[in-house]
């Protein structure tokens, strides 16, 4: 109750602050002082602050089971255990808009504090065009979508969380996730202050990419959380579904990921600042984009129904205007550098990344198209349809060829002006890479050709960079490690979709089934009483041809609050293949429907999104560029 | 000259996608998609709601009645928000309105008909949800409308709104 007081009004006082701070920023900006008014960095912190009570309210409110609370109410339960009750502060849509508030205010207090060196102009416009956004979330919140919402009568008993997101994965997913969606608006705000102030420049690049980083870094384990969830939970033994809600999330990752390669040309050429600020703008746009295609419901997803329409037209009324201010402000006060021109030599490191952003800008397109063209469909000509992973993987991998051909070759190349070295090492790499393809695939699949050019492409890129790793004097290992790691990912997929096998079968207790590679044995159930579930524990005994046997216990919970029945995959996790089970009820309940999946190499692929973020990691964390 | 043209592009091609999600945000997701060849309603036994005592489905579904099928939980939130629309719905008595429990808890479900009152002729208990998907059911709420001929003629995927009342009305006339 009380909670509930001091969240909201804390809130109104962090609008209030906002509109404080715009007055006093913009009085700062006509005065003369060299430096920054410190009254500026106390009001951020002071922002920052009331959106940490707020916050905290609302977590407390949500542990106390506060019911008075509509949003505690709607989306949480008594008997919930403490770990999901505080993670059910954010896992729905009052709760998770708080979070990106207070994301949006810590990012810009501690830009004033890491930027000191930076020009007091460039500083207190990147604060103004920040507060916009911030003005704009509070107010959505407060108006559209307030976690205070008091309810009376006080219900005795809340409606829960839905069981699927009771996860520890799902629990830290978002959190991760908002902390790189939101970096991105730190790079927005900047960049459009550093147009305003003719500062696309050297300087502004080397400041500015410690930010791209470490969005960057957030944004990819963000994702790679999520499709863990998805891929323990969703019990569909995939991990990657090309679902509209991952699309979004994967869009501002290509954008930042071009981005991230274009700041690298600015600071060392001083060139490409078009592509720089564009992406900036892109970047950020397509996160909010993101949020409003989500939160809005206007995606087709079978089990959102609840959705408030004034909420997406807040959100698609502020996009749009955060659209055009940034536009309008990129068309009027952009220059492009003339002084160092872009013509670059054909055979060069910024050649090379400039073709790295074409081929991310070509990956965008496809996944935007996916992803919005059913809407336009949809209001154009009200036919429904669904765009689904075949769309994608037609589209994305034939061009992964050339992509990671060139991802073998770009980061050797010199800066300026260049030629291939080690010519014949790179030829004998490559036929090695081709042989061991062949030998590798040649009994896997029918499709021989593709697949080998494109697992060989793969295998370049790996020697080439692990030789690098090991051969090279270090110098520049954090871009090495991240498109190893990159070689890595895409050949784990690959592997993993080739070689994945599964069998679907029912079976009741005791029951033997016999495959082509060894047997299942369906040993006994085992009933359990939980708090909020009840689960039914299957105990599956395989047997492969070689006598090796394998125990897994594949579950079945029913949650009490909501009654929802979920399954839960049992995984048998080794370095080289996943052993996946998962069972269903089927009607008359004595049998269970299993499904047994053998599916090579997940780990790796975890392992190698750790590896790309590790690579982010180190760049960082580098003291200097090496020269 | 060519600065002002690629403006004015962008700016119309803004216009555009910005009008096109306005409608598309407009475009409620309620799905009432076309049934091709109309389906037979399964044949099933369910336990009744008050009684708890197990009936067939031929004894529920006559001919010669128009049947409404909503398929409602007390945990689903926009069930609550499309009640009152069955409330009115049920003051039509050219058809029957049914209710499928879906994957509910029994008290909860009682609290929630007690709380919003009762549109349905019969409710139904589905525990396990196998008899919603039976019927074809996406998700909750979902309504479904059964011709004389025991058939199902329209279904609506998503709470109902007054227009797809009125359309309920003017089918079962």
């Amino acid at each position: 109750m009380l909670a509930n007081q001091i969240g909201y009004y804390s809130l109104i006082s962090g609008l209030l602050l906002s509109f404080l701070l715009c007055g006093v920023s913009i009085k700062d900006l006509n005065s003369s002082s060299k430096r920054i008014n410190q009254k500026i960095l106390s009001l951020s912190f002071l922002q920052l602050v009331f959106v940490i009570v707020s916050f905290l309210s609302l977590i407390l409110s949500f542990i106390n089971s506060d019911f008075s609370n509509e949003t505690v109410f709607n989306n949480s339960h008594t008997t919930k255990p403490l770990f999901y009750k505080i993670s059910g502060t954010w896992g729905n849509h009052e709760g998770s808009l708080l979070l990106w508030l207070l994301v949006l205010t810590l990012f810009i207090f501690l830009f004033l504090i890491k930027s000191k060196e930076q020009p007091k102009k460039y500083r207190i416009l990147t604060l103004l065009f920040q507060q916009i956004i911030i003005i704009g979330f509070f107010l959505f919140v407060l108006m559209t979508s307030n976690p205070f919402n008091y309810l009376f009568p006080i219900p005795s008993e809340g409606l829960g969380l839905n069981p699927i997101l009771q996860d520890p994965a799902l629990a830290i997913h978002p959190p991760i996730l908002y902390l790189g969606y939101v970096g991105t608006s730190i790079i927005f705000s900047s960049s459009l202050a550093a147009v305003t102030q003719n500062y696309v420049s050297r300087e502004w690049g080397q400041h500015i990419k410690k930010w791209v980083l470490l969005s960057w870094i957030f944004l990819t384990i963000g994702i790679m959380l999520g499709s863990i969830w998805a891929y323990y939970e969703l019990g569909w033994g995939g991990f990657w579904f090309w679902d509209p809600v991952e699309n979004v999330s994967l869009m501002p990752w290509l954008t930042l990921t071009a981005l991230l390669h274009c700041i690298i040309v600015l600071e060392r050429r001083n060139a490409l600042t078009s592509w720089v600020v564009i992406l900036s703008i892109a970047t950020f746009t397509l996160s909010m984009c993101g949020t409003f295609l989500v939160r809005s419901g206007i995606l087709n997803s079978v089990h959102t129904f609840a959705n408030d329409p004034a909420r997406g037209i807040f959100i698609l009324i502020f996009l749009f205007v955060l659209i055009v201010l940034s536009l309008g402000i990129f068309f009027l006060f952009h220059r492009e550098n003339k002084n160092n021109s872009n013509n670059f030599f054909w055979l060069s490191r910024e050649t090379a990344i400039l073709l790295n952003n074409w081929f991310m800008m070509y990956f965008l397109s496809v996944v935007l198209i996916g992803t919005v063209y059913p809407i336009f469909l949809d209001v154009i000509s009200s036919e429904k349809i669904s765009v689904g992973p075949p769309f994608y993987q037609k589209l994305i991998v034939p061009f992964l060829i050339p992509f990671l051909f060139f991802m073998s070759l770009g980061p050797r190349l010199k800066w300026i002006k260049s030629k291939i070295e080690n010519k014949n090492s790179l030829i004998v790499t490559f036929i090695i890479s081709v042989i061991l393809t062949f030998f590798i695939i040649k009994n896997l699949t029918t499709d021989l050709l593709f697949y080998t050019v494109l697992v060989s492409a793969a295998f370049f890129l790996f020697f080439t960079t692990l030789k690098e790793l090991f051969v090279k004097k270090f110098n520049n290992i954090a871009q090495t490690v991240a498109h190893f790691g990159f070689s890595l990912l895409v050949l784990s997929i690959l592997f993993n979709s080739i070689l994945s096998s599964e069998i679907i079968t029912n079976i009741k207790v005791g029951e033997k089934y016999n495959y082509s590679k060894g047997k299942i044995f369906f040993k006994k159930i085992e009933e359990r009483q939980e708090s909020n579930f009840k689960s039914i524990i299957a105990y599956f005994e395989i047997k492969n041809t070689s006598g090796k046997i394998v125990e897994l216990k594949p579950e079945i919970r029913i949650y009490n609050q909501p009654v929802i029945i979920t399954s839960e995959a049992d995984i048998k996790t080794t370095l080289l293949e996943d052993k996946f089970l998962v069972m269903n009820l089927v009607k008359g309940n004595e049998y269970f429907n299993i499904r047994y999946q053998i599916k090579p190499f997940m780990i790796w692929i975890w392992i190698s999104v750790l590896l790309i973020s590790l690579g982010g990691l180190m760049s960082l964390f580098k003291k200097r560029y090496e020269k | 000259m060519k600065n002002k043209f690629s403006i004015i592009v962008i700016i119309f091609f803004l216009i555009f996608c910005f009008g096109i999600f306005y409608k598309g945000l407009d475009n409620s997701n309620i799905y009432a998609p076309k049934i091709k060849d109309k389906k037979n309603i399964p044949i099933f036994k369910a336990k009744d709601f008050n009684s708890n005592i197990y009936i067939n489905s031929e004894k529920i579904f006559k001919e010669d009645t128009f049947y409404i099928v909503n398929i409602w939980a007390s945990w689903c939130v926009p069930c609550r928000t499309e009640h009152p629309l069955l409330m009115v719905l049920s003051k039509n008595h050219s058809a029957k309105l049914i209710g499928l429990n879906y994957r509910d808890n029994l008290n909860n479900a009682k609290k929630f008909i007690k709380e919003l009152g009762n549109p349905y002729s019969q409710i139904l208990i589905d525990s396990d949800g196998i008899l919603s998907v039976e019927f074809g059911a996406y998700g909750v709420p979902e309504t479904f409308i059964i011709d004389k001929n025991k058939r199902i003629i329209r279904k609506f995927i998503g709470p109902i709104n007054k227009e797809i009342v009125e359309e309920i009305k003017l089918i079962i006339k």
